[in-house]
């Protein structure tokens, strides 16, 4: 009896032991033990931090459809989406709401399921858009006999961003060159318009270009000389932004106290579509979340074993006082990025490019750096002021690849020849270095069509 | 056929009648009085945009464009797809009733009518000018009451450009013609 009794006390112990230690897990909401399988290549950051899509644990489907839309909402609405929830709320379209479920995300994007994730995180077969497209043939006779699988792989469709794919924009990009004439990046946002942001305390550090002897160092603080220097040299002292701009931050007691390492919040002052791009790419996602800071070592692309443990942060690339962009748009990929593409970049013609941009040997703006493309500038509207700003948040620009054609491709190159090169899985991986060795057909057949169009009245005259 | 449908009146100014008066039974009001009403203000809607934005600015004063891809061109967005436009913010803020601009000759092939109450209507309303159609329908296990109106040709920028259009079914279009309809559609409350 007594042997029994001991038993049961072991097994109560034991019992009592495990859901302490589960609940912990649960809280802390920091371990693999509950998660049903691998999570995607492009949710991995934040993959112990499960309240990020379950932000309900009592919550069903839509509160993980609201977890999708809050942080990708933006650029589905950039992106124009072809296929907008409306289109299958609409009552008439009932019938394809039963086929493919689009209302939500999930449909084709099941998390936790990597034996069936493909490519862009899509976890239905390929050839899904048979199942409302199956008639195209009657409205495009030049699609018949073509596979569905291929729609949205072979360079022609996406299912969500055809900016650069629908017909009347290849009809109007036609016949264009492999290089056009007037190739050129867009000039980022002069620094006195940077003053002219709303949160700019421009009162405290008019636009009025500043040197060492302006510097407004408290005597208190122990500065390097070097980081005078440095400064001297940037943007910041261009403006008018003087070190207590950055380093004097207001304390809740309203005092003014000097940081020495100031946080992102003091960037974002000035710096707020950046930051934002920051904190919603690959680069900042896990700060945004309240995480620790996304180091090399947890990606899983190929990332140098010398910078494996380094924090990304904003100085992380631009570097505290220097904030050399020249730097950040390379070098400071390159310290971490180790895949093939970017290893290649070094040999390639649009590294030649830059080269000769930096060292005065061609125009400003004219070569092609890593953030050339992947952190493109674009027009962006900062309260009521449109600036050209850098793209800080990769997700915008960079899978599927096509989303580059407008932003970054179509400066320099022509729109058939753009899209060839990046349907081009090998080309892509040396860094463009030759031609592209895939043909996408989508010109070809826009041009039949024109013809087709413009025979019956060349042939009614 | 009984509607809750008071939210909705409000929207369009008819709460007024309804509310205030503790003697009236609040029953609510009909479907086809509510889809009349609401196809009233898009008819109108419509008309003023396409008169006095398009054919006003883009055809006769010809200061600015109107094109399909309105933010490429810098454009402004054609009467179809400000009407459609609409119908998409309406269906994200409410399913107490939807609605959609449809042809027998759409310029875009998702227009063209899909259930039968669709194809019915519209090739009443082409055969029958001046008349609505109404109907029940049942789509995916919800009964609908749907209203189909027509859809006219009121300003020579409408028939110009469908009779142009490249993927335009018909080119043949005249002033006053109906070239398609609006149909609205409110769910039975179960």
């Amino acid at each position: 009896m007594q042997k029994l009794n001991k038993i049961w006390l072991v097994w109560i112990i034991l019992t009592l032991s495990s859901v302490m230690y589960l609940s912990y897990l649960l809280i802390a909401d920091s371990s693999e033990v509950f998660s049903p399988g691998k999570i995607s290549h492009a949710h991995h950051q934040v993959e112990m931090q499960c309240s990020t899509c379950h932000t309900d644990p009592l919550g069903g489907a839509d509160v993980i459809q609201e977890a999708c839309v809050n942080c990708h909402s933006d650029e589905l609405k950039v992106s124009d989406d072809s296929h907008p929830k409306s289109k299958f709320t609409d009552p008439r379209n009932v019938s394809r709401v039963k086929e493919l479920d689009a209302r939500v995300c999930v449909t084709c994007h099941t998390e936790h399921r990597p034996e069936i994730t493909s490519k862009m995180g899509v976890t239905i077969p390929q050839d899904f858009c048979f199942k409302c497209h199956s008639d195209i043939e009657e409205d495009r006779p030049s699609h018949a006999g073509m596979k569905f699988a291929d729609c949205a792989t072979a360079g022609c469709h996406n299912y969500h961003d055809n900016r650069a794919l629908y017909e009347d924009f290849l009809e109007k990009h036609i016949d264009e060159p492999k290089n056009l004439k007037m190739a050129k990046n867009k000039t980022i946002a002069d620094v006195h318009k940077m003053t002219a942001v709303d949160n700019y305390p421009v009162d405290k550090y008019p636009f009025k270009k500043l040197t060492h002897q302006n510097i407004d160092i408290p005597s208190t603080v122990n500065a390097d000389a070097l980081i005078a220097e440095d400064w001297s040299m940037t943007a910041h002292a261009q403006a008018g932004v003087n070190c207590t701009a950055c380093h004097e931050v207001r304390q809740k007691s309203g005092e003014l106290k000097w940081i020495d390492i100031p946080a992102r919040e003091v960037c974002k002052t000035c710096h707020i579509s950046e930051v934002k791009g920051f904190l919603t790419g690959k680069h900042g996602m896990r700060l945004n979340l309240g995480l620790s800071a996304m180091t090399p070592g947890m990606s899983l692309i190929p990332m140098k074993s010398t910078s494996h443990n380094k924090e990304l942060t904003c100085n992380s690339c631009h570097g505290a006082h220097k904030f050399d962009v020249k730097h950040a748009a390379v070098e400071a990929c390159l310290n971490c990025h180790n895949d093939k593409h970017s290893q290649n970049y070094k040999s390639s013609s649009h590294y030649k490019t830059w080269y000769m941009e930096i060292n005065g040997q061609r125009n400003k703006d004219s070569g092609v750096s890593c953030a050339t493309c992947h952190m493109p500038r674009k027009e962006t509207f900062v309260g009521e002021h449109e600036l050209i700003l850098s793209e800080h948040n990769q997700n915008m620009n960079l899978r599927p690849n096509d989303k580059m054609l407008r932003s970054v491709c179509m400066n320099c190159h022509g729109l058939g020849f753009s899209i060839n090169a990046l349907a081009d899985e090998k080309l892509v991986k040396n860094n463009f270095n030759g031609l592209p060795q895939v043909h996408v057909q989508s010109i070809d057949l826009v041009k039949q069509r024109l013809l087709k169009r413009r025979k019956p009245k060349e042939g009614s005259q | 056929m009984r509607f809750k449908l008071l939210g909705l009146a409000g929207a369009i100014g008819l709460s007024t009648v309804l509310s205030g008066c503790s003697e009236t039974k609040t029953t609510g009001i009909e479907p086809k009085f509510m889809t009349d009403a609401l196809f009233k203000v898009m008819e109108a809607d419509r008309t003023v945009y396409t008169k006095l934005i398009i054919g006003r600015l883009a055809k006769k004063e010809k200061v600015i464009k109107a094109s399909e891809h309105w933010k490429d061109e810098k454009a402004l967005v054609l009467p179809a797809q400000m009407f459609r436009y609409g119908a998409e913010r309406v269906a994200e803020k409410t399913s107490d009733f939807s609605y959609s601009l449809l042809s027998l000759w759409p310029v875009n092939k998702q227009n063209k009518p899909k259930t039968d109450v669709e194809k019915a209507g519209l090739k009443f309303i082409a055969e029958n000018p001046g008349k609505n159609f109404y109907a029940d329908e049942e789509l995916g296990g919800q009964k609908y009451f749907t209203a189909v109106y027509p859809d006219i040709a009121v300003a020579g920028a409408c028939i110009s450009c469908h009779n142009e259009h490249k993927d335009s079914p018909r080119t043949d279009f005249k002033l006053g013609e109906v070239m398609g309809g609006v149909v609205i559609r409110i769910p039975f409350k179960s």
